[in-house]
């Protein structure tokens, strides 16, 4: 009897690996100190404004409100009319040179302190920590099976979810359709379909942001996140572990001198990645995850203390810095390079355009279009008329008058509407009719004259004929054959 | 789908939307694991070197959003159309979006208009909501031809001074716009006679406005004009019933003097109003006559 060993050909060793996981929740631990006061402050700031600004009123409505369907923007005691998205713009690059600035300084500064997805976040884990606990006890209640304590537990803290999210929802929609007017609507279940989708879709976005995709819209949605790292230089500020003096790392008992064992400050207690709300750790260097929270320096200053040791194993360093181990002074002298300096300049400068420009922004606007119609035409004596429409548009909330005349072609005068009154915010094409004398006519050559509208806004019934605004805009006037 | 000579076309849509969809899933399905190539979390490729490729997983939840969006996508041309000529089960057409557009932009105007339904132009006129409404039609529909200020220009009667082709009652001026006008002043050289017979007509016509003009020849024009006299009367005042001009004022549709008076004599001429019907509605029509009449009559026009 022989037995028979059965032959299989062995695969090579070989495995495969999905592309896709599922990523790890991330359990960050409550951290208190300098950089997490600043946080908190940038919180309450931020979500005051945010919150209260609906309901601040002025003038007798709300201090800002954008109105979409009449299109006009109400700030403080300012009307924007379409025509001033110009000034829209100018925020938009104000707002992107500040970005510029702040990220050649100091990283992202704006990510870990100012951005509504960390400010939401730090609220929406406040919450979680007020039901659940810290990081272990959160922990432990995840890993735990369903109890009424977890049940009571985890329902607490969606219910205050659901609401926070619902609220900023109601917020958000109350910058367009007055909060007052809006807030009856919601009591009285009276609410548009837009208003309904709106309220819902961003609530349920803040719900979901900030209690549930958090980093992972820093790691796999935020553009900023990825091309931010073509603003940094080796004198940006960042967020650094110095491993000079940390490593080797290694655990020890408190107040050892860490020359005496052989081993660096580090040791390696993890609190750093504990905190993380990103789930890193910056012992390995600068990576694309930080969001310069600087939650790490807070935690590792705390150990540091405990241990005896000088502050700062991880601080806001340079990588030039860190490399040629520069004093505060250098670094901030390094920092104060051209390339912030021409960021700065140009940021005042522009910063100052913008205020500038508002402070003096006329209360009437005007543009005048030659009328499509008619080129010009010979009337009554010989006169020659041009007929232009005006688009005069009122950026008071009062009615105005408004006095239209022409300069620069003698002889030349308005025939007919010289006198409009504007409704409080009212766009409105107007036709004017511009007129020269047959004398005048003829010593002209046929074709195009420069002339120019001089359009001021009057006191209407007010013999001293205050002028609040003179503008004065370019057209020509055309003289046939 | 009449824009493809072929039923072809609509099934290569068809069959390439779908085959897309499902390439798509498939290729995310086929993409999503690799033999692993090295123990350091890198995919074994190195370029140039030192630059290492490393092996940082998508999560799983974009993963869910790439497969609802393809999803999404099959719902979509299911309901609507996407496949070729299938019509989808919604049934939607962009006519048919536009013509419910439309339908409520005319439901939510017919509210704003029927407070001005039946309301005489007299009392329209002060009504100065009602004016600026007039004056945004007027400036959309009627001032490409008439002007902004709607004082016409040469061929296009002015409005503002209430000289009138067809009659001036607020009721003509609705008659006018709703069902237009054609004037016709037929060639009259040869019932006029020979070219000094035109000329003559023309300083006859030249003096019944009192405008500087031959005596002598307007003397031998008189006899002449009865060819005009027909439609434009005998002492050239014109018949609204005819639309034929009043001669004898100061107002030059055509242009003024002889040469332009013998022109139109000799070739005629015919000038369209279109209709209006079919682009406004009634009542569109009775506040834009009303704004019309309003022009014409300023003294009883509010405050502009």
């Amino acid at each position: 009897m022989s037995r028979i060993i059965p032959i299989a050909a062995v695969p090579p060793a070989t495995a495969t690996v999905s592309l896709y996981v599922s990523e790890e929740k991330i359990q960050a631990r409550s951290v208190r100190g300098w950089f997490a006061g600043w946080r908190w402050a940038t919180v309450w700031l931020t979500q005051l404004l945010f919150y209260g600004l609906p309901w601040l009123q002025w003038n007798g409505r709300p201090a800002l409100l954008f109105d979409l369907g009449a299109r006009r923007f109400y700030v403080f005691s300012m009307v924007l009319h379409p025509q001033d998205v110009i000034y829209l713009a100018g925020l938009l690059i104000l707002s992107a040179y500040s970005l510029f600035l702040f990220t050649a300084v100091a990283g992202r500064l704006w990510c870990g302190f100012a951005c509504p997805q960390t400010v939401y976040t730090e609220i929406f884990m406040w919450v979680e920590r007020r039901f659940e606990g810290d990081r272990q006890a959160r922990i432990k209640l995840d890993a735990a099976p369903w109890s009424l304590r977890k049940i009571a537990r985890r329902g607490g803290k969606q219910a205050v979810w659901l609401a926070m999210g619902l609220w900023t929802g109601f917020t958000f929609v109350a910058y367009f359709t007055p909060a007052r007017t809006l807030g009856a609507e919601v009591l009285g279940f009276a609410l548009g379909p837009w208003e309904t989708f709106w309220i819902l879709f961003y609530g349920l976005a803040t719900y979901g942001n900030a209690g549930y995709l958090r980093e992972q819209v820093c790691k796999y949605m935020c553009p900023y996140a990825r091309f931010q790292s073509a603003m940094f230089d080796r004198d940006t500020l960042i967020v650094s572990y110095d491993p000079l003096r940390g490593e080797p790392r290694g655990s020890r008992k408190r107040g050892v001198d860490p020359a005496s064992i052989g081993k660096g400050e580090c040791i390696d207690c993890t609190l750093c990645v504990q905190v993380c709300p990103t789930g890193i750790d910056i012992r390995k260097g600068l990576q694309y995850e930080c969001i310069g929270c600087a939650a790490c320096i807070d935690v590792c200053n705390g150990v540091m203390d405990k241990m005896s040791y000088p502050r700062g194993l991880i601080r806001f360093a340079t990588q030039n810095a860190m490399a040629q181990r520069w004093s505060r002074r250098t670094t901030w002298k390094r920092v104060a390079r051209p390339r912030v300096l021409v960021y700065g300049t140009v940021l005042a400068a522009l910063g100052s355009a913008f205020v500038y420009s508002l402070a003096t922004r006329a209360p009437i606007r005007a543009d005048v279009v030659r009328d499509r119609g008619t080129l010009a035409r010979m009337v009554e004596g010989g006169r020659i008329e041009n007929v232009y429409r005006l688009q005069l548009m009122n950026a008071t909330e009062a009615v105005e008058h408004v006095r239209v005349e022409v300069e620069g072609l003698p002889g030349a005068s308005v025939a007919a509407w010289s006198d409009v009154d504007l409704a409080a915010t009212e766009s409105r094409w107007v036709p004017v009719v511009v007129q020269i004398g047959p004398e005048q006519a003829s010593s002209l050559r046929p074709g195009a004259h420069p002339i120019e509208f001089r359009i001021r806004l009057v006191a209407p019934a007010d013999a001293t004929r205050e002028i609040r605004a003179d503008l004065h805009e370019k057209s020509t006037f055309i003289v046939p054959r | 789908m009449s824009d493809f000579f072929s039923s072809g076309w609509s099934l290569f849509i068809a069959l390439a939307t779908l085959v897309s969809l499902v390439a798509c899933l498939a290729l995310l399905i086929f993409a999503s694991r690799r033999t692993k190539m090295a123990d350091d979390n890198s995919t074994g490729h190195v370029f140039d070197g030192d630059l290492v490729e490393m092996n940082n997983p998508m999560p799983m939840w974009w993963v869910v959003l790439f497969v609802l969006t393809v999803i999404f996508a099959f719902v979509y041309v299911y309901a609507f159309p996407g496949l070729g000529s299938v019509a989808g089960s919604l049934g939607w057409t962009s006519r048919g979006e536009l013509e419910a557009d439309q339908a409520r932009a005319s439901r939510e105007m017919a509210q704003v208009y029927a407070a001005y339904n039946g309301v005489p132009a007299e009392t329209l006129s002060q009504d100065a909501k009602a004016m600026a409404i007039g004056q945004r039609l007027f400036i959309n529909n009627c001032a490409t031809c008439h002007g902004s200020d709607a004082r016409g220009s040469k061929g296009f009667p002015n409005l503002t001074d209430n000289d009138w082709l067809h009659g001036g009652t607020p009721e003509k001026i609705e008659e006018t716009i709703t069902l237009g006008r054609t004037g016709v002043m037929p060639p009259m050289a040869a019932a006029v006679g020979t070219s000094t017979d035109v000329h003559n007509v023309a300083q006859y016509v030249l003096s019944l406005s009192k405008s500087p003009y031959d005596s002598i020849a307007a003397y031998s024009g008189k006899a002449k004009f009865a060819a005009c006299a027909a439609c434009h009367g005998v002492d050239g005042k014109g018949n609204q019933a005819l639309g034929a001009p009043n001669l004898s004022d100061n107002v030059w549709l055509h242009g003024w003097g002889e040469a332009a008076i013998a022109e139109i004599v000799n070739n005629g001429k015919t000038s369209v109003m279109p209709a209006q019907r079919g682009r406004l509605s009634g009542e569109q029509i009775h506040v834009l006559a009303s704004y019309v009449w309003s022009l014409s009559h300023p003294r009883q026009t509010a405050a502009r």
